[in-house]
């Protein structure tokens, strides 16, 4: 597995192949079918993932992230849903070759999950000892017994105290901070070498979002455990990603360092992104600019560049042809024709009027 | 938890207590002398004085009210105008047969509905998801006193694999006792079962949508876990419901079955009851089967209560 | 499967004569998709077309009985066979659908209005509500066969007292629907708009409420439909529903019931049509339920749309 996935003569996101990466994700393509449409939700989308690395998946709603993420442990409803090519390369392992028994293995084992919406992923009727026992019992082997003291330690960890008499307890009986508590044990419960969270602080308080935000980026980094975190706020990924893929109507556009991607993007959807986000680290900012225009209909894709009907720096070019990723410098890249042009206005904010 | 169960109980009451009102009252209901109507035609007016006494029909109405509902409560039904024997002895013979086909039927169209409707579930959209919702609509449409007969005609009249008619006590032995009772169990259980399936079915799908079930199966759990835990649980809160409700329409179905059958049950005890006018009879057993029903429902309650924590607290 | 009555169209009221049109073309649009239905409405059709023309449709007398002809197995002459006083059973049957359908439309139309007369009065006045309810509980905890059976005891057989006494029961099932989907939509925004703007209750009730509450009456009235034509095929062949010699198919089943072991065609044959019938009423009002359930089409939706959030 060298250099050859060239697929259609693209240049690869991904570098080199090889074990020095824990995660390989390449050309993948997740399709939603429904009659008469295709909805291409991941559209040959690369990336790479080292182990204790954290990386965020960032784009608007309806983007491609989430179904990204859970077509990683191949949670992707089917019907309507289907991973239609590519590989994930997990542990030297690819995921969508594996039989279910390996799947179950590296799910909650290997690959911890946390989900969007922390009122609705805990199970109602069981309890939440229960729920926190299972993985123990099932990935790690442990006794009723031995699971039941770990799961107590897992919940003071995440900071829930009363550990034994909230074992006891139901999911209702929790805030949704605390749930998203209890999601975030369960998914460590076996010190996976990947957590994956899916806008696993959207659903909850500002004040609340950081204190969970900080609770897992120390977990992970105790842990050495590697993490993706998915959102729409590129606050969240500037604050605790290593690296930045930023994705847009199922593709990745510009993938860089956190710094790259913040103070030098060169996709004109990034930097859109950018400007329609409050940022406390220029001094001096306008106003914010929604990006025009609206996300394109997945079933109906144009050919060419997705962005271009909302893109400032359309060229002919970008009607035909669908820009591969272009290298910018070192792990930087950004896929747009017209990348050297692109710049953060806001650098040279001033001149605008 | 006991506070819940207590508080269903006393809610039950009132409900109870009206049942035997609209029960005592349909008496009145009747067009004209209902003692002139329980008599007949041929009943001379001596005799007509006679039932009205004996049914109390000459005392004010809130009195026999209160009459009728104070021997409910003790459990005694009065007496039967045809045979001039206290209800509760007819009724003893006959509770044997009813419950022992109730029972079958119950366990069996639960078994039956819930694991068709969970087959269903798991292979949602495929061609034995369709078969199994095509069997519960049949079930559905289909009246039981004529499958009854079909059941007859094939399996007894043509195979011969069981008694035509002729029911056989437990006493006759086990064997004997569920080979004379496998038609009317088969056929009321099936149509039972259909409405189970159904509701099975779609309670499951809604939970397979649910985030937690996907939390479920990103912990690696297998798929069978998923299913029977996690899936299982919350949706038997409206699988429970449905159960509950498939005992009202099997007391419908006894009538019909026991007369088909001639099974000596309760069903059969009222059709001959209707046939002959004898009122007390059929009171007694709109009391029976009501109360029975509202027993059920509690039950159901209680067992929400038990599945869902969110109803316990 | 978009057939009737969208809640939001009888909201904001529009020219009737433009939702007619809007719902007949997407009734016909339903039913190219999904042929079962289609079959199921053909079904139905057939039933009106026998209700209106079977008695003209006869090849024999079918109330004379013909000694010589008892109980003659299906042929040429007979489609059906004949019953056991020779008269002919698919001219029995044909006929057999006026009652049928008589019952099941006089059923679900009286109890559709009083049901929706007094679960509306039950769902905004709280003193007569808890009584209705208390009432309807009780009735509900009869089974229908059970309580009519009792009614039709006292009031002797015949056709318009098991009406009377199927209604009772049809009543109050659409009693506890109608005030339930009352007291949700009291509390809904755009009733609580026309109250702010000055309307009184009354025309609350008739104007918002009312026609809000009609898709979901008319779903439980396939229900009634289909539950009382067979209970009263379940009543006749107790011999306490209509009279024996008049053709109902609960008769003619009764009727061949005492003769399965030699003519098991007598019951076969009316219980396929009263079989097919409620099926395709059910069928019918499953229809219109997936249609009505906004829970359902919303998910429907969003499956087809793809999206991941």
């Amino acid at each position: 597995m060298t250099n050859e996935h060239r697929a259609n003569g693209r240049i690869e996101l991904t570098q080199q192949a090889g074990s020095e990466h824990l995660l390989q994700v390449r050309n993948l393509r997740t399709h939603f079918f429904s009659p008469g449409a295709v909805v291409r939700a991941v559209d040959d989308v690369s990336f790479n993932l080292d182990e204790g690395e954290t990386v965020g998946l960032v784009g608007e709603s309806g983007c491609g992230k989430s179904v990204t993420a859970l077509s990683l442990l191949r949670l992707i409803p089917n019907p309507p849903g289907r991973i239609v090519g590519g590989e994930i390369i997990f542990e030297d392992r690819d995921i969508l070759k594996m039989e279910p028994s390996e799947l179950q293995e590296i799910r909650g084992g290997r690959i911890g999950m946390i989900f969007q919406e922390p009122m609705t992923s805990l199970n109602p009727v069981l309890t939440i000892g229960r729920q926190l026992t299972e993985p123990l019992k099932l990935h790690l082997g442990m006794t009723s017994g031995q699971a039941r003291s770990r799961a107590a330690e897992l919940l003071e960890l995440v900071g829930i105290p009363n550990a034994d008499i909230r074992l006891r307890g139901f999911a209702h009986q929790f805030s949704g901070g605390q749930r998203q508590r209890i999601m975030i044990a369960i998914a460590l419960s076996c010190n996976p070498k990947l957590l994956i969270a899916d806008e696993a602080t959207t659903a909850l308080d500002v004040t609340i979002q950081a204190q969970i935000l900080e609770l897992m980026k120390n977990l992970t980094d105790q842990l050495g455990t590697a993490l993706i975190i998915i959102t729409h706020n590129l606050g969240i990924v500037a604050r605790y990603a290593d690296r930045v893929n930023v994705m847009y109507a199922g593709k990745i556009k510009e993938t860089g360092t956190a710094d790259e991607i913040y103070e030098e993007p060169r996709h004109p959807y990034t930097v859109g992104l950018l400007n329609s986000v409050p940022r406390l680290d220029l001094p001096t900012q306008g106003r914010l600019d929604p990006i025009p225009g609206e996300i394109p209909n997945l079933a109906r894709l144009p050919e060419g560049c997705s962005f271009r009907d909302r893109c400032e720096y359309t060229v002919d070019r970008c009607e035909s042809e669908n820009p591969p990723a272009q290298l910018v410098q070192g792990d930087h890249y950004a896929a747009c024709w017209e990348w050297e042009r692109v710049k953060l206005p806001l650098e040279a904010g001033m001149e605008q009027p | 938890m006991w506070r819940y169960i207590v508080q269903r109980l006393i809610i039950t009451i009132p409900v109870v207590v009206l049942v035997g009102v609209i029960t005592f009252s349909l008496l009145q209901l009747a067009p004209g002398n209902p003692a002139a109507i329980i008599g007949g035609d041929e009943a001379s007016p001596e005799q007509i004085a006679e039932i009205e006494h004996a049914l109390g029909l000459d005392k004010p109405y809130f009195q026999q009210l209160g009459d009728f509902l104070g021997r409910m409560l003790r459990g005694d039904f009065g007496t039967s105008i045809f045979s001039q024997r206290p209800i509760n002895q007819l009724i003893q013979p006959r509770l044997q047969p009813t419950l022992s086909l109730g029972v079958q039927v119950v366990i069996l169209s639960t078994v039956l509905g819930v694991g068709m409707g969970m087959l269903s579930a798991w292979k949602a959209g495929t061609r034995i998801d369709r078969a199994v919702m095509v069997f519960a609509v049949l079930g559905f449409a289909t009246p039981g006193f004529w499958l009854a007969i079909l059941s007859i005609w094939v399996f007894a009249v043509n195979l011969g694999w069981f008694p035509v008619i002729g029911y056989s006590p437990l006493g006759d032995g086990l064997f004997q006792h569920l080979r004379s009772m496998f038609l009317p169990v088969v056929v009321n259980s099936y149509l039972g079962s259909a409405l189970v399936m159904r509701i099975s079915r779609s309670a499951m799908l809604e939970v397979l949508r649910e985030d937690y079930i996907r939390t479920a199966r990103a912990k690696g759990l297998r798929e069978r876990v998923v299913f029977f835990i996690h899936v299982l649980r919350p949706s038997s809160i409206p699988i429970v419901t449905v159960v509950g409700a498939t005992v009202g329409a099997l007391a419908t179905g006894f009538v019909l079955t026991e007369t088909i059958f001639a099974i000596p049950g309760l069903g059969q005890m009222l059709v001959q009851a209707i046939t002959r006018r004898d009122f007390p009879i059929i009171q007694a057993m709109l009391m029976v089967v009501a109360v029975t029903l509202i027993f059920v429902n509690l039950v159901v309650d209680i067992i929400y209560a038990y599945i869902d924590p969110r109803i316990r607290y | 499967m978009a057939i009737t009555f969208n809640p939001e169209d009888v909201a904001f009221a529009r020219p009737l004569r433009e939702r007619l049109r809007e719902t007949w073309s997407s009734t016909i649009g339903a039913l190219k998709r999904d042929p079962v239905l289609a079959g199921a409405v053909f079904v139905m059709l057939v039933g009106l077309f026998l209700v209106a023309f079977s008695p003209f449709l006869t090849r024999t007398d079918y109330t004379r009985p013909e000694p010589f002809l008892r109980l003659l197995a299906p042929s040429g002459d007979h489609w059906f066979g004949t019953d056991d006083t020779g008269r002919d059973i698919f001219d029995r049957v044909l006929v057999g659908t006026q009652i049928s359908f008589l019952v099941g439309f006089s059923v679900t139309a009286l109890s559709a209005i009083a049901g929706t007369a007094v679960g509306l009065v039950a769902g905004y006045n709280r003193i007569l509500d808890n009584i209705i309810m208390r009432f309807v509980d009780a009735l509900l905890a009869f089974p229908t066969i059970l309580l009519a059976l009792a009614l039709i005891a006292l009031w002797g057989p015949g056709l318009f007292n098991v009406i009377i006494a199927l209604t009772i029961t049809g009543t109050a099932s659409k009693v506890r629907l109608v005030r339930s989907q009352v007291l949700s939509l009291r509390e809904s925004t755009y009733v609580e708009a026309s109250r702010v703007a000055g309307a009184s209750s009354i025309r609350i009730l008739v104007s918002h409420v009312m026609p809000n509450t009609l898709g979901i009456v008319i779903v439980l009235s396939t229900f009634t439909f289909a539950s009382s034509i067979l209970a009263e095929a379940g009543l006749s062949f107790l011999g306490v529903g209509v009279p024996t010699h008049i053709p109902s198919w609960g008769n003619i089943i009764a009727n061949g019931q005492r003769h399965v072991q030699v003519a098991f065609w007598v019951s076969f044959f009316p219980g396929v049509f009263l079989t097919v019938t409620v099926l395709a009423v059910v069928l019918i009002g499953d229809a219109l339920r997936d249609h009505l359930d906004p829970k359902l089409r919303g998910r429907l939706e969003s499956t087809q749309r793809g999206d991941d959030e």
